[in-house]
């Protein structure tokens, strides 16, 4: 077993053992509560640029299968567990988790303390991180570290969206035709919709408001990504011109920042952001609670005990997380658009608020 | 929502003894909620028959009703405290089993009682199985083909058209208690007729089998407003066939995906949803097809369960307590995590460590049992524990077991590799028995592959190539030149403690060796903090549990001293919830005093290792080097002013010379007290010191030594090894023969391990004393007249508090004994003296310089509660201080109670309906020197007649009043029982006898019929007893034991009716007593507050 290390921006460092591929790789490190999942994890195009850190100490105990990826490839840019499988077992496994991640070139660490790494990143925030299984010096690694971009300000979606649109058909008769902006999808997203008579044209993140336009949507679609929505004015200005133009939107995660900021709200970092797939959101129409997957950095700065007045009327905080009362949706109330901050689709996570692609498509239903 | 107002005063019903397959574990729950109910301002009540229960102490609720169990019992507690609403969702099947046959009775509706936390018809969806599958199939999922059978035939019928590979499953019981794996056509037909037997509806479920898919179990919770959460995913290690509960279970999952996970998530959610659980906890059981995926949904208990304690104490989510705040109208998103302190406990924990649960069994307990693993519960315990990876977390589960082994190649000498038959192993290895994995271990040692190993137990590849990494790493350790730390770091990583390490590596000398080693290079764990949530917020509450990682959460705490507490272990027979209530009231007595308590235990069921009862909480097995880590925590953290090792029985009291030796400091009474006490040439010593008779008694390391002993002694002698708890291995032996065959049994005899050889004191009185000793005076706690004769171990016997024959001249006798027995050990807090009464001769029996089986029950039936007094003693107070304080009388203790005080008598519950042999018959249920209760109920009433009658109640449902006795009794024991049995008869009884006992009652004026012995044939007596044609059993044994002997046939049927079996004459007349009282008309019931009210008024007045 051959070692490697860890090196955060202030210097903690930590001595495991390499994993995945050998090499030298630098991201912000984020922790990751989920228990299951890691193959929906790792293939999230939101953890682009980012050193995952997984609480749970097992990974890699079902293996890699050919259904379970959430997009083409494997995001994180490293990837940290305290106890990899030297065994997968699952009836759906076709290789190992070690395998894939040597193939697909991603840089790992295994046997650290990781709940001590969470502990720290949760009282320190989260912050650039370095893993070397090349390079043993930590004071090295460090300079690197340092030389690395930071989250703060990074505009990302360009680098994970698809290339060229595509689409992916309704299943059985189509109800509705959405345009969805690629900032980051996940396979799951469109599939939800599919499930509900939505055609799904996948558009690129760069996309203008004309070639929006243009595919003859019903609707449009924002979807996660990975980033700073700070940084993200055109997708931002595309959006307003898209609701100028009556266009019905629905957003999620990033989509939520986007659509936050274009109806005028502030964003700003989270100290360590939510990622797990056992966040509470109450619904404020309800008052009930769902156990929500997460993955987010950045959170939508919108005021929770009033009504905001906006270019586009009234828009209201829809929903919370408990734990922390971060802004989790926004509802316009005059127009329709409407968002969250986690994800509905779940993959991984519990299903609970696939509710809000029947309310998508109520929406569409509405506007017809 | 927020809390219902509308109701002010709720009964809680408790679940009753221990039995196996409902444990302490509802004690835990229980004590949770009164003490939640009561903190949001309900009036509370509660009835629970026993009193080995945190939650039965008298601050825990307003009116605490030790009674029994019954629809009666309940009703008459509702008429006189006239409650809103009946929780019955936290005492397990019995409290809901209670709460339906109330429903029926018209009880509820009589008294407009309200049902919260699962109403009627929940409850019957969730039990009845065909309402069940009905609902499993509307919310989408799967169930095994099945039919509810009433009858023989139809189960046979419907058994073949799925190859007769069916489970049986009775309904309304626990523990899958009837419940059978059948393989062929013969075994369909015996297992089913047993199971009608054993449903109290007389109904089966025949299901197809599902036996070697994977196992997993989900708990969840609702509230009233439909939020649910999944509180932790629980994987089973044993596939599909064994009992969950014998299980080795897993949390969390470990071998599924997020969309399996999500899968079996929303099916869970649905079927909740579905049955209509509006508020509290459930659990549910999935299997999967390993093959294929296939998910089928196998059960779900609509109440907290043993699985929620072990979800409780695995994740930190205080399910029950949760429970009661919903049942009381919040919801989810209203209560506080009490963890993290800001956020909800609406979310579903995380966890970044492994939970494992290893059950424990009592096999040796019941020889002819058949130990082979089923669909049946047979375990008496479990351990659990928790390490941040799977090797971790089992290493320290098997350590935890309390048994000779302690983790894989701790039983010397190790195995061999070289001459083992792998094919062999993996046959063995593929029959779930206790220990398995140690078989799976030895099997990839010999060179199975995990593929043959999977292939042979079905047990999943992830599991058995994680204990193929154990047997790696102990090979690297065995071969290794030199033991570097890089691998001793390795192998502590793995779970590998240095007792097994030592057996790797001889030239360590032991453990010792290695723990030096470890220490000096500084390889010591860390401890981390089981938190809920991942390390994502912080937490508030000490609990810990140790990991060989990097980073330790232990907070310095220099304010107050530090005490550690440490606990029993799993339960077993002879070590059960006695002493984890014991070690509960240390921790609330040395809190109150102004110490910080630490608590060390690693028994999930218990109300000890509930975070709320001490300060800090570590979830560590009980042996030396893990107890020793966490003093060196503590050390670290604070000053340790010691450790209290005298109240959680055998376990910790056997660590106690070696805490020492270690430089710990032992509170109270020392270890060489102890030793002088367990030791029998030294305790001989002290009481001839004192100058107080025992019955003669040798020790012997041979059958030559004993046999001379005996024959010295003459027979009966009681023959025992020494050491032992719990009567171990003890037995009563009449002649050499018997002796030899004993002596050839008992292998483990060795010079430091002798075999106790002591006269066997026929027809004497015994008497159990517990006692507080401070070095300068003694307090008599309580004098306990057993019922039955002595010969049978005290924790199987029947007691009554005070002594109901004994004078103020016995008392005083016992008062001096067990001061000048007390003075001569150097007791510091509790001592229990075994005595007999011979004529006017108190022998003593045995002494013990601990807190005994009885302490509980004492404290409740006197109004004093010892445990805490020991504790104070432990730490320098003194008992004249004590009694300033208040802990203690004022004046006068245990041994002067006034001539009418209340009575409590104590009786025993045995598990032996829950036992066969491999043969399928049942095991005898003699009593004898060797306990084998699982728990006790307590009767408490104003005269001794009133409190048995209770107890039996309590025990075995409830004596008859009318009806017919069936009486046969050893020639020795007839003149005794003319007379109870003429009384019998006077009160209306049809008097059924065998042919000898029959004769004798007639000659005596009653009319007894003759009913044939068992081997008379057809129409005999035990044919009656199964029939249902008798009410109760008198049967005194005489000669051997085992099947298709007369008495054991009676007795066994006796058990299988479910009616009482009277086994001495002693009992047999208390019975009869109860009898009058109980046709005397109405039994009344009192709290214990009242009771306690009354002794203290007559303390007053002294």
């Amino acid at each position: 077993m051959s070692e490697a290390i860890l090196v955060l921006e202030d210097g903690r460092a930590f001595t495991g053992a390499a994993y995945g591929a050998p090499g030298e790789t630098f991201g912000e490190a984020v922790f990751a509560t989920g228990m299951t999942g890691y193959q929906e994890t790792l293939t999230d195009p939101s953890y682009h640029r980012q050193i995952v850190v997984q609480t749970a100490p097992h990974i890699g105990n079902t293996g890699v299968n050919d259904e379970d990826a959430e997009s083409r490839r494997i995001w994180v840019s490293g990837y940290v567990v305290r106890d990899p499988a030297r065994r997968a077992s699952s009836w759906r496994s076709i290789r190992s988790l070690q395998d894939e991640l040597e193939a697909q070139g991603v840089v790992g660490i295994s046997d650290i303390d990781t709940r001590a790494l969470t502990r720290y990143l949760r009282e320190r925030g989260a912050m650039r991180c370095g893993i070397s299984s090349t390079d043993l010096d930590p004071d090295r690694l460090l300079r690197k570290v340092l030389a690395a971009p930071s989250m703060a300000g990074a505009d990302l979606s360009a680098e994970v969206t698809t290339a060229r649109p595509y689409t992916v058909e309704a299943i059985g008769a189509r109800r509705f035709t959405v345009a969805a902006i690629d900032y980051g999808i996940k396979t799951m997203t469109p599939h939800r919709m599919a499930q509900r008579g939505i055609t799904t044209r996948v558009l690129p993140s760069t996309s203008s408001v004309a070639d929006v336009l243009a595919v003859g949507a019903d609707a449009v679609f924002l979807a996660n990504g990975p980033g700073d929505p700070a940084s993200a004015d055109d997708a931002v200005a595309t959006v307003r011109e898209l609701m100028r133009n009556r266009v019905p939107v629905f957003g999620i995660c990033f989509g939520n920042q986007i659509l936050g900021r274009a109806f005028g709200f502030g964003t700003y970092k989270l100290r360590y952001g939510h990622r797990g797939l056992n966040q509470p959101v109450q619904d404020r129409s309800t008052g009930k609670v769902e156990i929500t997957a997460h993955n987010h950095g950045f959170a939508v700065d919108a005021p929770l005990d009033r009504v905001s007045e906006t270019e586009f009327g009234a828009v209201e905080v829809s929903h919370i997380c408990l734990n922390d009362q971060v802004v989790e949706g926004l509802r316009a109330k005059d127009t329709n658009a409407f968002s969250v901050q986690y994800h509905p689709e779940a993959a991984a996570g519990p299903h609970e608020a696939a509710y809000l692609f029947d309310r998508f498509s109520e929406m569409l239903e509405g506007t017809k | 929502m927020p809390k219902r107002t509308d109701i002010s005063h709720i009964l809680v019903i408790g679940s009753g003894p221990i039995v196996i397959g409902q444990a302490c574990e509802f004690d835990y729950s229980g004590t949770q909620a009164c003490r939640v109910l009561r903190s949001e301002g309900f009036r509370v009540s509660l009835i629970n028959s026993n009193p080995a229960t945190i939650m039965t102490d008298p601050e825990f609720a307003d009116a605490t009703y030790i009674e029994p169990l019954t629809t009666e019992f309940v009703e008459r507690v509702i008429a006189v405290e006239r409650p809103d609403a009946i929780l019955a969702t936290l005492g397990g099947q019995t409290a809901l089993n209670l709460a339906v046959a109330l429903h029926e009775a018209g009880v509820l509706e009589k008294y407009g009682v309200e049902l919260i936390g699962a109403d009627i018809d929940a409850i019957q969806r969730g039990e009845d199985r065909q309402r069940f599958k009905q609902i499993v199939r509307q919310a989408g999922g799967e169930v095994p083909e099945s039919v509810v059978c009433r009858t023989l035939e139809e189960a046979v019928e419907f058994a073949a058209t799925v190859g007769n590979r069916v489970v049986i499953r009775p309904s309304f019981t626990m523990g899958g208690l009837g419940s059978g794996l059948a393989g062929n056509a013969d075994e369909v037909r015996t297992m089913v007729a047993r199971g009608l037997a054993e449903s109290p509806v007389h109904e089966v479920l025949v299901e197809q089998s599902v036996r070697g898919w994977k196992e997993f179990e989900l708990e969840l919770m609702r509230d009233r407003h439909d939020n649910v959460v999944v509180v932790c995913s629980i994987e089973n290690l044993d596939p599909m066939g064994v009992h969950t509960g014998d299980s080795i279970t897993v949390a969390p999952a470990m071998t599924l995906t997020d969309r399996e996970y999500q899968r079996m998530r929303d099916l869970g959610i649905a079927v909740l949803r579905e049955v209509g659980v509006d508020t509290g906890g459930c659990n549910i059981q999935f299997a999967i097809d390993p093959a294929n995926g296939r998910m089928i949904v196998i059960e779900m208990n609509p109440r907290v369960s043993r699985s929620s304690a072990l979800a409780s104490k695995a994740t930190g989510f205080p399910i029950a307590k949760i429970a009661a705040k919903l049942a009381v109208g919040y919801t989810l998103d209203e209560i506080p995590n009490d963890i993290t302190m800001r956020t909800p406990a609406a979310f579903e924990p995380a966890l970044d460590y492994v939970v494992i649960k290893v059950p424990r069994f009592a096999f040796e307990k019941f020889p002819g049992a058949d130990p082979v693993l089923t669909t049946h519960m047979k375990s008496v315990g479990e351990a659990m524990a928790i390490g941040r990876n799977f090797t971790e977390a089992l290493g320290k589960a098997l350590r935890s077991m309390e048994t000779k082994a302690a983790g894989f190649w701790t039983v010397a000498p190790m195995p061999s590799d070289d001459d083992a038959d792998v094919d062999a192993l993996l046959a063995q290895a593929a029959i779930p028995t206790d220990g398995r994995l140690y078989l799976v271990e030895r099997a990839l040692r010999a060179g199975a592959t995990v593929e043959q190993v999977v292939e042979a137990t079905a047990i999943d590849a992830w599991f058995v190539d994680q204990i193929a990494l154990v047997v790696e790493i102990g090979a690297d350790v065995r071969a290794a030149p030199t033991l570097t730390p890089q691998l001793l770091r390795m192998a502590k990583r793995h779970g590998l403690s240095d007792r097994q390490i030592a057996v790797l590596r001889p030239e360590f000398a032991g453990e010792d060796g290695v723990r030096a080693l470890r220490q000096r290079i500084g390889i010591r764990p860390v401890f981390k903090t089981v938190d809920t949530c991942a390390a994502e917020f912080a937490a508030t509450t000490p609990y810990y549990y140790s990991s060989y990682d990097e980073e330790t959460e232990v907070e310095p705490q220099r304010d107050r001293q530090k005490v550690l507490i440490l606990g029993s272990g799993p339960n077993r027979i002879g070590q059960g919830i006695e002493f984890d209530y014991s070690c509960v009231h240390a921790v609330q007595a040395l809190r109150a005093a102004g110490y910080e308590t630490v608590m060390v235990n690693c028994n999930p069921e218990t109300v000890s290792t509930d975070y709320d009862t001490a300060d800090r909480l570590y979830f560590e097995p009980l042996t030396l080097e893990d107890v020793l880590e966490v003093v060196h925590a503590e050390r670290q953290s604070g000053d340790v002013a010691g450790v209290i090792c005298t109240l959680g029985g055998q376990t910790p009291l056997g660590l106690a010379q070696r805490l020492k030796d270690c430089g710990v400091p032992v509170l109270g009474t020392q270890p060489e007290a102890i030793d002088l006490a367990e030791h029998r040439g030294a305790f001989g010593r002290v009481l001839a010191a004192a100058g107080l008779p025992a019955p003669k008694h040798g020790t012997a390391t041979s059958f030559e030594q004993a046999k001379t002993v005996a024959d010295g002694i003459g027979y009966p002698v009681l023959v025992r090894p020494s050491y032992v708890l719990g009567g171990r291995g003890m037995e009563i032996v009449y002649d050499e023969a018997h002796l030899s065959d004993y002596i050839s049994r008992a292998t483990e005899i060795t010079a430091e391990h002798p075999v106790l050889v002591d006269r066997f004191l026929d027809d004497a009185v015994e008497i159990d004393v517990d006692a507080l000793f401070d070095g300068a005076d003694l307090y008599l706690g309580g004098v306990m007249e057993h019922i039955e004769e002595a010969g049978i171990h005290s924790g199987d016997s029947a007691c009554a508090l005070p002594p109901i024959t004994l004078g103020a001249g016995d008392i005083a006798a016992v008062r001096q004994s067990t001061l000048a027995i007390a003075r001569g050990v150097g007791v510091r807090g509790l001592l229990n003296v075994q005595y007999a009464l011979v004529g006017d001769i108190l022998y003593v029996l045995e002494a013990n310089p601990r807190a005994s089986r009885t302490v509980p029950f004492v404290s409740k039936a006197t109004a004093v509660q010892l445990a805490k007094a020991a504790a104070r003693i432990a730490l320098g107070t003194t008992i004249a201080e004590l009694r300033v304080e208040g802990m203690l009388p004022a004046r006068g203790d245990g041994g002067d109670l006034p001539d009418d005080a209340p009575i409590a008598v104590k009786e025993a519950v045995l598990p032996f309906h829950r036992f066969r042999t491999s043969g399928g018959d049942q095991v005898d249920s003699i009593l004898g020197p060797e306990m084998k209760s699982t728990g006790e109920v307590m009767g408490f009433d104003d005269n001794f007649g009133t409190a048995f009658a209770k107890s039996q109640a309590a025990a075995y449902g409830s004596l008859p009043v009318r009806g017919t006795v069936f009486v046969s009794i050893a020639n020795r024991d007839k003149r005794a029982v003319i007379f109870p049995v003429k009384r019998l008869h006077d009160l209306g009884f049809r008097v059924l006898a065998t042919a000898g006992t029959g004769q004798v009652l007639r000659r005596n004026g009653v009319r007894a019929e003759i009913v044939g012995k068992f081997s008379d044939g057809p129409g005999n007596v035990v044919e009656r007893i199964l029939a249902g044609d008798v009410d109760i059993v008198f049967n005194t044994p005489w000669g051997n034991s085992g099947p298709r002997i007369d008495g054991y046939e009676i007795r066994t049927a006796a058990v299988a009716a479910g009616i009482p079996c009277l086994t001495t004459v002693q009992a047999v007349a208390a019975a009869v007593q109860g009898i009058e009282e109980l046709s005397r008309g109405e039994i009344s019931v009192r709290s214990l507050q009242d009771l306690h009210a009354q002794l203290a008024a007559w303390r007053a007045g002294v």
